[in-house]
């Protein structure tokens, strides 16, 4: 007895671990089921048929074949077969990301003093703010993807402003440019930018830059070599935040910029319509997929070893 | 939120206390020139298109260029067309399901992964349940566009049960997200203590713990129903024919010429996620 005695209580507790262990599984299976059949699992399927063929009707045969993955940049001469680049696709990959890009500067552009006004706004009124900036974010964004269709538009606001004032005298073309599309997204994903800032800024210690003042730094040298690299991580997460959804943007793109100015959601869309060529689709979400992958795992690294600093 | 460090001395913050909203008297680096004209001029902005839509939403004209006057014609024009009453019916009914069935899900996964030490695949879960934010959704949509594609021909099937999948699948993470916050804001001690009275696993939980979290799970299924009602990229991929939601058919009809009707379906979509969303803020940030 008194040999068993020390030891059952363990074997009991591994037994109750493990049971434990069983329980949460089965507790967390219908999520993962749902998860794993119409979410994960697809991409899975998605892998397989970029390797195959297109048929001719759309979808695929079953036949193995590298050319889906091939076609994302080169294309084949359809007399004699010759390879070269596919221009029309590597044009809208830098489309896809030179537009990322800018909207991400313009956000932080925007986003960065809005931030700084939230954060050093009286603890009564930051809330306030702070729900002001989050509530156009949780809106539709096919709904604020209108409005700004509304003001930029031939007969929209801004052009009936600027014409009633005779600033002009025909009407801007802005839809279905890629300015329309760069305006846009920065409308759209500014928020995505203002609120990591906002937590940097709230966490940072003002003492420090009053001590740069003290020791007679300018406001801007002080902002440059204390504020800045303090909120920098606020800075690289938002920014990560707004390039993520601007890469793999459909909807504004879509509306604002029309048939001509397609960015990779579209190009990946017109493969499972007119394209007719589901292998190249996949390939090209895969592609897609890969690049949101590795900006996310950036992010992350970024955000953990903030957290591991504060 | 937690204030770590004093950020103003006691003597500014009793200034402070006197003047409130005031700045401390003398120089302060708080404020950074030209900082407060961008953030007021980013906040018009911000709201001046919404504005300027729900505004002609109410013009009684066709035209953005003359205000005709007040008036509910456009309002009335959609609520009588029956493409726009379809697929409005048919985006309720799907965000009613969709987010009811994620936030079960959500809510049963966040009990198991929450309050508890590290067991073999929590992480697992835990990325799991998040996959669906990670991946754009046009790529979800694409992935869901094939493999339903070939169900649809094996089976002949083609009813809202997809639509209803791949929006419960959408909908779980952003269920959980609010539930899971709930959770780890409770200890076990009033459990505990449920538990040391004798009660049983399950009326501990009908009695103490479902009550405590039910905040966060109401949360979660209304953060789900906006979400869904929102979902478009992958509703348009996965939807068969004549399965319009109200998002599809405003992105079908602005291939057209815009009329001021899809500005009323908007502001109405506006004013429902600005209540809902109101609504979920008053119930996260609220403590106890």
């Amino acid at each position: 007895m008194a040999e068993t005695g020390g030891y059952l209580p363990g074997a009991l507790e591994a037994e109750a671990e493990k049971a434990d262990t069983r329980n949460r599984w089965l507790l967390s299976l219908p999520a993962v089921i749902i998860i794993i059949c119409f979410a994960a699992g697809p991409l899975l399927v998605m892998v397989l048929y970029s390797f195959l063929t297109p048929g001719d009707y759309g979808n695929v045969k079953w036949e193995f074949s590298l050319e889906g993955w091939m076609n994302t940049i080169v294309q084949r001469d359809i007399f004699d077969d010759t390879l070269m680049w596919a221009d029309a696709h590597i044009s809208i990959f830098w489309r896809s990301f030179s537009l990322s890009v800018i909207t991400t500067v313009l956000t932080l552009i925007f986003g960065l003093p809005t931030a700084w006004f939230i954060a050093t706004q009286p603890p009564g009124r930051r809330e306030l703010w702070l729900f002001l900036v989050t509530v156009p974010f949780w809106s539709n964004l096919l709904v604020r993807t209108i409005a700004i269709q509304e003001l930029i538009r031939n007969e929209g606001v801004i052009n009936l402003v600027l014409l009633k004032l005779g600033v002009i005298d025909a009407p801007i073309q802005m839809m279905f440019t890629d300015f329309a599309i760069g305006f846009g997204m920065t409308y759209v994903y500014l928020p995505l930018m203002v609120l990591p800032i906002y937590a940097a800024v709230d966490k940072l210690d003002f003492r420090l830059v009053e001590a740069a003042h003290d020791l007679y730094a300018s406001r801007w040298t002080a902002f440059r070599r204390v504020i800045l690299p303090l909120i920098k991580p606020g800075i690289i997460a938002g920014s990560i935040l707004v390039f993520i959804p601007s890469l793999g943007a459909y909807v504004t793109p879509r509306v604002l910029g029309g048939g001509k100015n397609l960015m990779f959601g579209n190009l990946i869309e017109l493969q499972f319509g007119a394209g007719r060529n589901w292998p190249l689709g996949a390939a090209l979400s895969l592609m897609l997929m890969t690049a949101v992958m590795i900006a996310l795992i950036y992010y992350v690294r970024v955000t953990s070893r903030d957290r591991a600093d504060g | 939120m937690v204030d770590t460090a004093p950020t103003t001395t006691p003597a500014e913050q009793r200034a402070a206390k006197r003047h409130p909203g005031r700045a401390p008297k003398g120089y302060s680096m708080r404020t950074l020139p030209g900082f407060s004209v961008i953030a007021l001029f980013t906040m018009i902005v911000l709201y001046a298109p919404i504005m300027i839509l729900v505004i002609y939403s109410f013009n009684e004209g066709t035209s953005l260029a003359i205000w005709e006057g007040f008036s509910l014609r456009w309002y009335r024009q959609a609520a009588a067309n029956e493409a726009v009453q379809d697929a409005a019916i048919r985006s309720l009914y799907l965000a009613f399901i969709a987010s009811s069935i994620g936030t079960v899900a959500a809510t049963m996964a966040a009990l198991a992964t929450t309050r508890t030490r590290r067991f073999p695949g929590k992480t697992m879960i835990y990325a799991l349940i998040n996959q669906p934010l990670m991946v754009p959704e046009i790529v979800t949509a694409v992935a869901l566009l094939i493999v339903f594609a070939t169900i649809k021909v094996w089976t002949g099937h083609t009813s809202m049960i997809y639509l209803i999948v791949a929006h419960t699948a959408f909908c779980i993470p952003f269920a959980y997200l609010p539930i899971r916050a709930r959770l780890e804001t409770m200890d076990m001690s009033l459990e505990t203590a449920a538990r040391d009275l004798y009660a049983s696993p399950w009326l501990t939980f009908r009695k103490v713990t479902l009550p405590l979290m039910w905040p966060g799970i109401v949360a979660g299924l209304m953060l789900a129903f906006v979400i869904s009602l929102d979902t478009v990229v992958i509703t348009e991929f996965v939807k068969s024919a004549g399965q319009e939601t109200l998002p599809t058919y405003m992105l079908g009809q602005l291939r057209r010429v815009v009329t001021p009707e899809v500005n009323a379906i908007s502001t109405v979509i506006l004013a429902a996620g600005a209540i809902l969303v109101a609504l979920f803020f008053r119930l996260t940030q609220r403590k106890g």
